[in-house]
């Protein structure tokens, strides 16, 4: 909450420095302070401005959530491309400073795309780049395949049993994520569960290795994002308009034709939602491939992660999430189309 | 219904609950066994839920975990309600589309982009206004503040959209301030609604891994910090019976919250019957 004490204080750095330093000895020259700034021309124009149109608790109320994510939100994205041009170097923090004062009036910017064009030419950057893609994509086909029949299963049901399936749905979600990852090393790995009940039963004499390969990385993110698929997808089918089937159903339409011309184009919204929310997590996810994943299964999450923690180097991370956030603009673009437009119809 | 679900959809829906379910049941049992080695049989034991409650550094872990949990969601269901609110209720004003893509672009946005930029900031900011000093509880309930309200919103903005707007407009007709509206009406009413965001919120931030590696500091390592280091070096017995016991609290949580709502709204219902009636 101080960050809010800071943001009504008028937001010029040399003032919030001033209270600061004064205002930890004597809260009561704070105080006197803070009369100060509110006897200064910008906030009293402000407040006045504000009682002027009537609408000063409604702008608290907008305003309060809005300045917290354009300060923890926004201005941070724009540190990452910042830093995303700056040189490394050694020391903490290590990056160059981006702007220098070449003399007290002269500033001196520096764009360094040094950092793209190392991510360019490296082909390890560039496999992680196309592997992560690929891998979403992939798993978001497969989590598709998976969740379409279940939203269906569940939207068809009698409204009794809806809820429950919902709610048993929903309920892996809430438990940690990171140990329902771990749950799969148990039952993947060479002598895990799989292969026990495999060899036991004599089906093979050789343990399959599945942990550590990129089939692990896929049915990691397929379970891991299983619900995020059928939520949207069941909020979808239970709109459709069952009339409409019968219809087709009477005009001698065969229900899998009719699946396909109807249910599935009236259910748009849900899979194009679904998929994005499947998508856009996976291709920058770091805990399936770090924990599931071989050495071969490079993503762009563990790439920055490795660049970050490992390697250190602050600047190569910035550009490779800026680099992975380029990619994801535009699945992110769509998804808050179709959101908007659900919305819309609710209201 | 004249449609029945053919054995397909059965098959998978079958098949899609046993996905889902068979890892975390494979990860109860496997915390009951005797053998070091998880996977092997050994016996039917506690031990390692008795070596759980020795061991101090997770239960060092947990705690600090618990309070950033609270602390986060008590802020984010706050911030997240007034954006809710904002979204919902305000009509169209200046940037709203920019509010609300940023309060669904941290739904989406892979952690590690939101963590790095998080922590970046954090050290911007120390470098300018020496605050905040070095990272740990204070930067990681940040963190979780800023991407897990975002969830609230969406809960408490669709609560509101499916509301009937009427109540709030026959008592403003009658008089009532905004602000008064709010706490007598609307917020009696998306209670429910704000109640699942605050669970929602505590459960993102108890279970957050990624962000929180970005900007923890020494000494503050949470829970899940803590398990992920445990899982680096192989499994392990007693992970098997934290996770079991992390489970077991989320699963009677939420059953709880669950039986709770209906049992309200039954109530809600009721009194709405009655009232009816009673003007007939």
């Amino acid at each position: 909450m101080a960050i809010l004490g800071f943001l009504e204080s008028g937001g010029g750095h040399a003032v919030s420095r001033n209270a600061r330093e004064v205002g930890d000895s004597s809260p009561f020259v704070l105080t006197g302070l803070m009369a100060w700034i509110k006897a200064l021309g910008p906030y009293r124009w402000a407040s006045n401005r504000l009682r002027d149109r009537g609408m000063s608790g409604r702008t608290a109320v907008i305003s309060v959530p809005y300045l917290w994510l354009l300060l923890f939100f926004l201005v941070p994205f724009l540190i990452v491309l910042k830093i995303s041009f700056s040189d490394i170097r050694l020391g903490m923090p290590p990056y160059e400073p981006f702007v220098t004062w070449a003399s007290a009036h002269v500033m001196d910017l520096k764009f360094n795309f040094g950092n793209y064009a190392f991510l360019w030419e490296d082909a390890l950057y560039r496999n992680a780049y196309a592997n992560s893609i690929m891998t979403a994509g992939f798993s978001t086909i497969l989590c598709l395949l998976i969740g379409y029949p279940m939203a269906y299963g569940i939207a068809r049901s009698k409204p009794s049993w809806r809820n429950l399936l919902l709610l048993l749905v929903m309920l892996p979600f809430w438990t940690s994520f990171l140990l329902r990852v771990y749950a799969w090393i148990g039952i993947l790995k060479n002598n895990g569960l799989i292969n026990n009940l495999l060899m036991s039963m004599g089906v093979i004499d050789e343990p399959i290795v599945m942990l550590q390969t990129n089939f692990a990385v896929y049915l990691g993110i397929v379970y891991s994002y299983l619900p995020f698929m059928v939520l949207p997808l069941y909020t979808a089918i239970e709109k459709l308009d069952l009339t409409l089937l019968e219809a087709a159903a009477d005009l001698g339409c065969r229900p899998t034709k009719a699946f396909f011309k109807i249910t599935i184009p009236l259910t748009k919204g849900g899979i194009v939602a679904g998929s994005m929310l499947v998508f856009i997590p996976a291709v920058g996810e770091f805990v399936i491939p770090a924990l599931l994943g071989g050495p071969g299964s490079l993503m762009i999450g563990r790439v920055l992660w490795e660049e970050f923690f490992n390697n250190r180097s602050w600047p190569i991370a910035s550009a490779v999430a800026i680099a992975m956030l380029i990619l994801l603009v535009f699945p992110i673009w769509i998804l808050q189309r179709v959101q908007g437009r659900e919305m819309g119809a609710h209201r | 219904m004249n449609q029945r679900r053919s054995f397909f959809v059965l098959t998978m829906m079958v098949f899609g609950f046993a996905f889902l379910y068979i890892p975390i049941l494979s990860l109860i049992v496997y915390s009951f066994n005797e053998s070091r080695l998880v996977t092997v049989w050994g016996g039917f034991s506690t031990k390692w839920y008795v070596a759980l409650l020795h061991n101090e550094p997770v239960k060092q872990a947990a705690w600090l975990s618990f309070r950033i949990a609270t602390m986060n969601a008590t802020g984010a269901t706050i911030l997240g309600t007034l954006a809710g609110l904002a979204l919902a209720r305000f009509g169209r004003f200046r940037s709203r589309s920019l509010l609300a893509g940023l309060t669904t672009a941290p739904l989406v946005m892979p952690e590690v982009i939101t963590g790095l930029s998080m922590l970046l900031l954090f050290v911007a900011m120390e470098q300018v206004f020496h605050w905040p000093d070095g990272r740990g509880i204070t930067t990681i309930t940040i963190a979780h503040i800023t991407f897990s309200m975002a969830y609230v919103t969406v809960v408490v903005q669709s609560r509101l959209a499916t509301l009937d707007e009427s109540l709030e407009e026959a008592a403003l007709d009658l008089g009532a301030r905004p602000a008064k509206v709010f706490f007598l009406i609307t917020l009696p009413i998306i209670m429910p609604a704000i109640l699942a965001g605050w669970l929602l919120a505590f459960t993102l931030s108890w279970d957050d891994l990624v962000i929180t590696s970005f900007v923890n500091g020494p000494g503050s390592s949470t829970l899940p910090v803590l398990i992920f280091s445990k899982m680096r070096l192989g499994v392990s017995p007693d992970i098997n019976a934290l996770a079991t016991v992390l489970v077991l609290i989320v699963t009677v949580g939420i059953v709880a919250a669950g039986l709770l709502m209906a049992r309200q709204q039954k109530r809600r219902d009721l009194d709405v019957q009655q009232a009816v009636a009673g003007n007939q």
